[in-house]
Order: C-alpha cells, then sequence, then structure tokens
C-alpha cells in the first residue's frame, strides 16, 4: 500500500479500515506453517506406527548409512544460518549482499538435495524402494516430502531474486525475503526430527 | 482402429445402465443450453469479468451457494435412489455395485461438496461485513480456494459418467479402497477430487483466521464480535489443523495406490487400521467444523427474532472453543470395536460425553435468549426453533453411541445412520438454511418468499422425522448400513416409512427452488439494508451492498454496535461520527484463480488415468501460475475515487449518505 506511487499520502496509519498488509501476510504466512506442522507431525505419527512394519526385508539399522546424513545436516543448518544473514543484509538495505547470502542459502540446499537423491538412488540399489515394505513406504514419504518442501523453497527463492533484482527493495519484496526466510528455518527445524526420529533412532 | 477406439470408450465411458445414459443426455443438453444462452446473450464477457475472476468476497459466497444448492440436488438424487431401492424387501431398482456407488457418492457429495461450500458461502458473505471490512485478508487467495473447490467437485462428479464412481464408503477405508480390491479409477476420483477441493478449505481457514484478527473494525475487540464471526474463527482454527490430516492421509493412499507402497495395504507389513485412525482425526473434527457456524447462524437470528441480546456471550464464545478443541480427541469413538482395549475406549468415551456439555450449554442460552423476548417466526427463526429438538435428540443418541460397550451392538447399524442424519441435517443443514434465508436480503437485495418458504420448511421437517425416526427403531433390530437389499419383512413398515420421508425431502427441496425461482421474479425490493431490523454491522449498509462494503468504517463501542446505534438515534443522540470518505484501496480481479483451478483440473484428471503425459504439463501449468501471481500480485489493486463512492452511495441510499 506504501508503494501506491498515484497516493503520495501514507495510508497506514489511518485509523478507518486500513490495515498494514505485509503484518497481515506475515501472520497468514505463520499460520500457513502451522498447518504445514500438521502435515509433518502426521506423517511422522504414521512412520512411528510402521516403523516396525519391514515385512522381513531390509531394516533401516541395516541401509542407513549416517556419515552422508552428518553431511547433508550440516549442509542444511549452515543454509538455514545463510539464510538469516541474508535477512540482516536486507534491513541494511544491502541488496548485493542479500542477493550473494540467498543464493548461498540456495547452492546450500541444492547440495542438501543432491546427496538426499544420492542417498535414495543408493538404497533403490540395495533393494529398499517404496514398494519394499510399509517402512520403506513411510521412509521414502516423510524424507521425500521434506525434499519435496527444500525443492519448493528454492523455486520459490529464484523467484524472489529475480522479482529484487527488477524491482529493488520495497515494503513488499522485503515481506517475501522474511517470509521465505520462515519457511527456510522452519525446513531446518523438520530436519532436526527427521534426523532424530528417522536416522539416529533406527541407527541406534 | 475402430475397434480400439471403441474398446477405449467403453472402458473410458461408463456404460451399460439406462440411468446413466439419462444422465449423459441430461449432462450433455444443460451444457449446450448454457452455452447457447450465454451466445445468444453476449453474456461471455459478463460471466468471466463480474464473477469468474472477482475477488469480491460477496460474489465469490454467492458462486460457492450456487454450487452448494447444485450439488444438494445430486446428492439428494442419490438418497432418494438409495430409499428408493430400500423401500420393499428384495428390490431390484438398483444392482448392488451401483448402489454401492451411490452411497459412497451420497457422503461425499453432502459433507464435501454440499455441506462444505455452503459453509464457505457463508462464511465470505458474512464474515467481512459483520466485523466491517472491506474483503477478507487475502482476496486472491479466496477466489483461488473457491476454483480448488470447484475443479475438485467437478471431478469428483465427472466420475459417474467417466471411468466409473467410487465404491468403498464416503470414507473410503482400505484394504477395499486399495488398488488389490479396487483396481478401477473410480477411488483415483475420490482422492484427488477430495485433495484439490480440500486444499481449497485450508487456504480458506487461513484466510478467514487472518480476516478475523486483523481486519475487524477499530474498537471491536475479540469479545465484541458477532456471534457467527466467532464460530467461524472456531471453525477456521479447527480447519488448520485438521485438513492438513486429510491432506497426508489422502496422499498416502495415493502413495499406495498409485506406486505400491505399502502403508494400508494386507500385504508388507501395512496396517489399515492406520488410515481409520487417520481419516478420523481429521474426520470427527470435520463434523464440529460445519456445525460450529451453523451454531453462529443460531446466536444471530435467535437475538434478532427475539429482539434481545444473546444470552451468555462469554459461555457461548467458551463454549465454542472447548467443542473445536475437545473434537480433537474423540476421533476413536467411530471405531470402539477396532479392539484397543478398555483404557483407550474409555478414554473416547469420556471425551465424547464431555463434549456434550458445551453443546448444551449453548442450547440453553438459545433458549434463554428467547425468554421473555418478542418472538416472531420468519423463517430463518422457524428454521432455528426447529433446529432446538432436533439436535437434542441427535445429540442424545450421540451420547448413547459414545457408550462404548453399548457401541458394540450399535456400530454401523442403521440407528448410527439415524444419528448422523439428524445431527448434520436438523443442525448443519438447518442452520445454513436459517442462514441463507437470514442474509439472502443482504445478498440480493429482497426477501425469499415467505409463503413458499414455509411449505418448504414443514415438508423437510415432516420429511426429516417420518425419514430418520424408523431408522433408530430398524438399526436396534439389526439392520446394518450398506446393505442393498433386505430380506427380513419384519422391517418392511419402518423401511417404507422412512422412504416415504425421503421423498416429502425431496418434495421440501423443491419447493425450495420454486421459492427461489419465484422470488427472483416476485419480490419486494428491500430499501431499508435492515430488513429483519437486526443488530450486527452488515445491517448498516445497503442490501445488496456495494463493493467496498463500507463507504466508511464506523467505529464500535458495543456487542450489538448497530442496534445500539438504532437506540442512540432513536434517542436523539449523537450518533456515529463517520468522517469523510476517503479513496478506498481494493483488489483487482485475476484470472489466475480460475486458470489454476483448470490446470488443478487437469492434472487430477491426469492422475485419476495415471496419464503422466496430461498431469506433468497439469501441475506445471499450476506452478507457472504460481509464478505468474507471484509477479504480478504487486500491481493487483487499485483505489475508489471519492465522487465514484459518493455517487454509489447516493444511488444506494435514495440520496441520503
Amino acid at each position: 500500500m506504501a508503494q501506491s506511487p498515484a497516493h503520495g499520502t501514507d495510508h497506514h496509519h489511518h485509523a478507518a479500515g486500513h490495515h498494514d498488509p505485509q503484518d497481515i501476510k506475515l501472520l497468514g504466512f505463520w499460520i500457513f506453517l502451522v498447518t504445514d506442522v500438521i502435515l509433518f507431525a502426521t506423517l511422522f505419527a504414521t512412520f512411528i506406527v510402521l516403523r516396525g512394519g519391514t515385512d522381513g526385508g531390509p531394516t533401516g539399522a541395516e541401509l542407513l548409512e549416517i556419515n552422508g546424513i552428518i553431511i547433508s545436516t550440516f549442509l542444511l543448518l549452515t543454509s538455514s544460518f545463510t539464510s538469516g544473514v541474508a535477512v540482516l543484509a536486507m534491513h541494511q538495505h544491502k541488496i548485493k549482499q542479500m542477493i550473494i547470502w540467498l543464493v548461498i542459502t540456495g547452492l546450500l540446499g541444492a547440495g542438501f538435495l543432491y546427496l538426499e537423491i544420492n542417498e535414495f538412488l543408493h538404497l533403490i540399489h540395495e533393494g529398499a524402494t517404496l514398494q519394499t515394505s510399509a517402512f520403506w513406504s513411510a521412509f521414502f514419504t516423510l524424507v521425500g516430502t521434506h525434499g519435496v518442501h527444500v525443492t519448493v523453497g528454492i523455486g520459490w527463492m529464484i523467484s524472489i531474486i529475480i522479482q529484487i533484482v527488477r524491482r529493488g527493495l520495497t515494503d513488499d519484496t522485503k515481506g517475501k525475503v522474511t517470509v521465505f526466510s520462515l519457511y527456510w528455518h522452519f525446513l531446518d527445524a523438520v530436519w532436526i526430527f527427521l534426523l532424530s526420529i528417522v536416522y539416529l533412532m533406527e541407527v541406534m | 482402429m475402430l475397434e480400439k477406439i471403441k474398446e477405449f470408450a467403453s472402458e473410458f465411458f461408463v456404460t451399460g445402465d439406462p440411468l446413466i445414459y439419462g444422465a449423459d443426455a441430461s449432462i450433455v443438453l444443460a451444457t449446450l443450453g448454457i452455452v447457447f444462452v450465454l451466445t445468444y446473450f453476449k453474456k461471455w464477457g459478463w460471466l468471466w469479468k463480474d464473477w469468474l475472476t472477482t475477488v469480491d468476497h460477496k460474489k465469490i459466497g454467492i458462486m460457492y451457494i450456487l454450487a452448494a444448492i447444485v450439488m444438494l440436488f445430486r446428492g439428494g438424487v442419490d438418497a432418494v435412489m438409495m430409499r428408493t431401492q430400500l423401500a420393499f424387501p428384495d428390490l431390484n431398482f438398483l444392482e448392488a455395485d451401483h448402489y454401492n456407488q451411490i452411497f459412497t457418492t451420497h457422503g461425499v457429495v453432502m459433507i464435501f461438496f454440499m455441506a462444505m461450500p455452503l459453509m464457505f458461502g457463508l462464511f465470505n458473505i458474512v464474515v467481512p461485513l459483520q466485523i466491517g471490512a472491506r474483503d477478507v485478508a487475502f482476496p486472491f487467495l479466496n477466489s483461488l480456494s473457491f476454483w480448488l473447490f470447484f475443479a475438485g467437485a467437478m471431478l469428483f462428479n465427472l466420475s459417474f459418467v467417466i471411468g466409473g464412481s467410487p465404491d468403498a464408503g464416503w470414507l473410503a477405508y482400505p484394504p477395499l479402497s486399495g488398488s488389490q480390491f479396487n483396481p478401477g479409477v473410480g477411488q483415483n476420483f475420490y482422492i484427488w477430487g477430495i485433495q484439490i477441493s480440500g486444499i481449497g478449505s485450508l487456504a480458506s481457514g487461513i484466510n478467514f483466521i487472518v480476516t478475523i484478527l486483523k481486519m475487524r473494525a477499530p474498537g471491536m475487540t475479540m469479545m465484541k464480535m458477532p456471534m457467527f464471526t466467532w464460530s467461524v474463527f472456531a471453525a477456521s482454527t479447527t480447519i488448520i489443523f485438521a485438513f492438513p490430516i486429510l491432506t497426508i492421509t489422502l496422499l498416502l493412499l495415493f502413495m499406495d495406490r498409485f506406486f505400491g507402497a505399502h502403508f494400508f495395504t494386507l500385504d508388507g507389513g501395512g496396517n489399515p487400521m492406520m488410515y481409520i485412525n487417520l481419516i478420523w482425526m481429521w474426520g470427527h473434527p470435520e463434523v464440529y467444523i460445519v456445525v460450529l457456524p451453523a451454531f453462529g447462524v443460531f446466536s444471530e437470528t435467535v437475538a434478532t427474532f427475539a429482539r434481545k441480546r444473546l444470552f451468555g456471550y462469554a459461555s457461548m464464545v467458551f463454549a465454542m472453543v472447548i467443542i473445536s478443541i475437545i473434537s480433537f480427541f474423540t476421533w476413536a469413538h467411530h471405531f470402539f470395536t477396532m479392539g484397543s482395549g478398555a483404557n483407550v475406549n474409555s478414554f473416547f468415551a469420556v471425551s465424547t460425553m464431555i463434549i456434550a456439555i458445551p453443546t448444551g450449554v449453548k442450547i440453553f442460552n438459545w433458549l434463554f435468549t428467547m425468554y421473555k423476548g418478542r418472538i416472531s417466526f420468519p423463517t430463518p427463526m422457524m428454521w432455528t426453533i426447529a433446529f432446538i429438538p432436533a439436535f437434542v435428540v441427535g445429540g442424545m443418541t450421540g451420547v448413547m453411541l459414545s457408550v462404548a460397550p453399548a457401541d458394540f451392538q450399535f456400530h454401523n447399524s442403521y440407528f448410527l445412520i439415524a444419528h448422523f442424519h439428524q445431527v448434520l441435517i436438523g443442525g448443519t443443514v438447518f442452520g445454513y438454511f436459517a442462514g441463507l434465508y437470514y442474509w439472502w436480503p443482504k445478498m440480493f437485495g429482497f426477501k425469499l418468499n415467505e409463503y413458499l418458504g414455509k411449505w418448504a420448511f414443514w415438508c423437510w421437517n415432516i420429511g426429516f422425522y417420518v425419514c430418520f425416526m424408523p431408522q433408530y427403531l430398524v438399526g436396534l433390530d439389526g439392520m446394518t448400513r450398506r446393505i442393498s437389499v433386505f430380506k427380513d419383512p419384519d422391517w418392511q413398515g419402518l423401511n417404507i416409512a422412512s422412504t416415504i420421508g425421503a421423498y416429502i425431502m425431496g418434495i421440501a427441496f423443491l419447493f425450495q427452488v420454486a421459492q427461489i425461482v419465484y422470488s427472483i421474479f416476485r419480490h419486494e425490493k428491500d430499501t431499508t439494508g435492515d430488513i429483519w431490523d437486526a443488530r450486527t454491522l452488515e445491517w448498516s449498509i445497503p442490501s445488496p451492498a456495494p463493493e467496498y462494503n463500507f463507504a466508511v468504517i464506523p467505529q464500535v463501542h458495543s456487542r450489538d454496535e448497530w442496534w445500539e446505534e438504532k437506540e442512540r438515534r432513536a434517542r436523539g443522540e449523537k450518533p456515529w461520527d463517520l468522517g469523510p470518505i476517503e479513496p478506498i484501496h481494493m483488489p483487482k480481479n485475476s484470472a489466475i484463480g480460475p486458470i489454476m483451478g483448470a490446470f488443478w483440473f487437469v492434472a487430477g484428471f491426469g492422475l485419476v488415468f495415471h496419464w503422466l503425459w496430461m498431469a506433468i504439463p497439469g501441475l506445471l501449468g499450476v506452478f507457472i501460475c504460481m509464478y505468474a501471481r507471484s509477479f504480478s500480485a504487486h500491481k493487483a489493486e487499485y483505489y475508489i475515487p471519492v465522487d465514484e463512492i459518493e455517487r454509489t452511495e447516493a444511488k444506494l441510499r435514495g440520496g441520503a449518505v
């Protein structure tokens, strides 16, 4: 609203019916994240219920390799940090720095995805697929849903960078970076649960 | 080649049933008729610009309600066909597999594609007007929600002429709904029809929470909100916690059917009971989602037509919040017979009994609101009063069902069928009808014909009791749900009575259609904007409301602000200080909503038939739409200048602003 060039006057703080659109979007996004928490909670519950259902086939302890997972955890946690640095740069109006940090975030995310795809291919090679047993169905769906979220996040971030290059930092584009970083931190938090419940508890 | 096409067509289209051929013909004729009328009167541009691409909450609400009425017809035809089949022992009106399809689609259509859109229609029309807002928080998302609902509903309804309807019950329990026992495409239609519209419902839930938290008129604190808005808040909160569970449950069933995963299969370590738990963790909150707004409607109508403040406002609010919380802790009462042991069953039995308490509080509050009121009985109030006995009896039988040991007898019998129809029709449907009649003048500027409305009311009510009371008895006698023929002659009398009741409700629906059609042509235009002499802000503006709703947003001081304002004016005190009219900031129409809905439809259709060549471009289209919206959203706003607002207001209010 503050960006409407036709109306130089600031309608922001008028009492009657004008609400800050960025504030509204931010609240909407927080509530969206609540729904995403429930989404993952349902998948975790399913995984926990079905974790014993290996049907005599390979188990998680046999096939999951913790070393690769530590590297991908490191990549994702670092990317969460860099996305935070990008937001700091944004608040200081350093567009170039912000974009660089966002690109680094995206590259770390891509590295994480590369390792995840490799892990999946390795597991499939070892004979663990979606069709193998309930355990592996739940494993691939849960970890894969997180991976899809990361993929969507990278695509989303690219669109935000293009928009900032075109339009510069406005209330609107700033709001987009803010909600993107919320989303990215959220994926990080989900990953911590994935790491503990899926990987560590299986392998230990 | 020709043979191949013939073979494909015989599997692609549903063939062999004269009823279906009749439906095919009428669908083609109706489509041609609509296309002809739109072309002949040159209305395509109007349809596209004024309706399909609109982001105006009032128009979106009307589209939801229109779709819901069509779906009520479809679900009603299913119901009447079922009751016809069960009128006499050993009848052969419907084949067994056709009967399975019909009870499945009846349930799905009535809950997902009738109750939900009717509910969202009322949310859309009423909430921004009640809280003094210009629109919902996210108008584009609102349009998108509608189009996702519409795409899902069309996809689901297509199944009965293309590919074959689902037939595994309205909640599609595996293993029956898995690919092993249900290899056709019917269950795929089920999954994608509901999945797509469910995403829309989730988005609406978010939208209305933010709208209510952030867009209220100045001075309207949470505890000064109208009760309908509170009920929308409670229902929307329940939606955002419940619907993600549905999304995942359907996704997992899809993984089983499409990729051969083993979540709910009998082999490979899968667990079908996991599905039943998950679907009811969504499904039980869902029934409260649809009934809470009905409670909200009654709170509005009862205060308006008793001409008294709502009794026990705070206890009403607490009751609704408690209902929406406890609704998440009762799901296992749908399958006490699973055998999860006495402790688990006791927990869910007790939680189910507890949830009846806040509901009872609400019933007493409505009764006390009427106590010593000056009650009038137009149709919205008649539905409100009819609701109370219907819901009390339905609630009592619900408490009977919650007694876990007794439930082993009631489970899956017609006693259960009678119970949930009594709460869903007597609660939800009566409530939405009351709301529809109550806010109809706000939507269109005229009242629905009361005479025909009273005929519809009495037919609905008489038909309702004649249909469902015998079902309690025949259920206690041992008749189970979902049987397509019965042989016991002892059940004859009760079943024929039930069928007669269903037909009376069918006639009641025809009365309502006649009522709407008649009222469109013969009505008295409402010039006051406050046709019921009501209490809340939506009645302070003209009917139908202008696109910006409020020329100037009023300052709220009390719960029934409009009523207080009328009192102030009657006493000759200083009325609202509305301040000057300023340019109003509005969202522009967007074509992305309907286009994205169309892409979802294409993607869903491709996934139903496992045609990736169709599904992948469809999903790609969805993502392109999201990109397009992200790049164009900041340009999608404009201002209405002051002189235009002044002209509109002068026209609507007959000169006096």
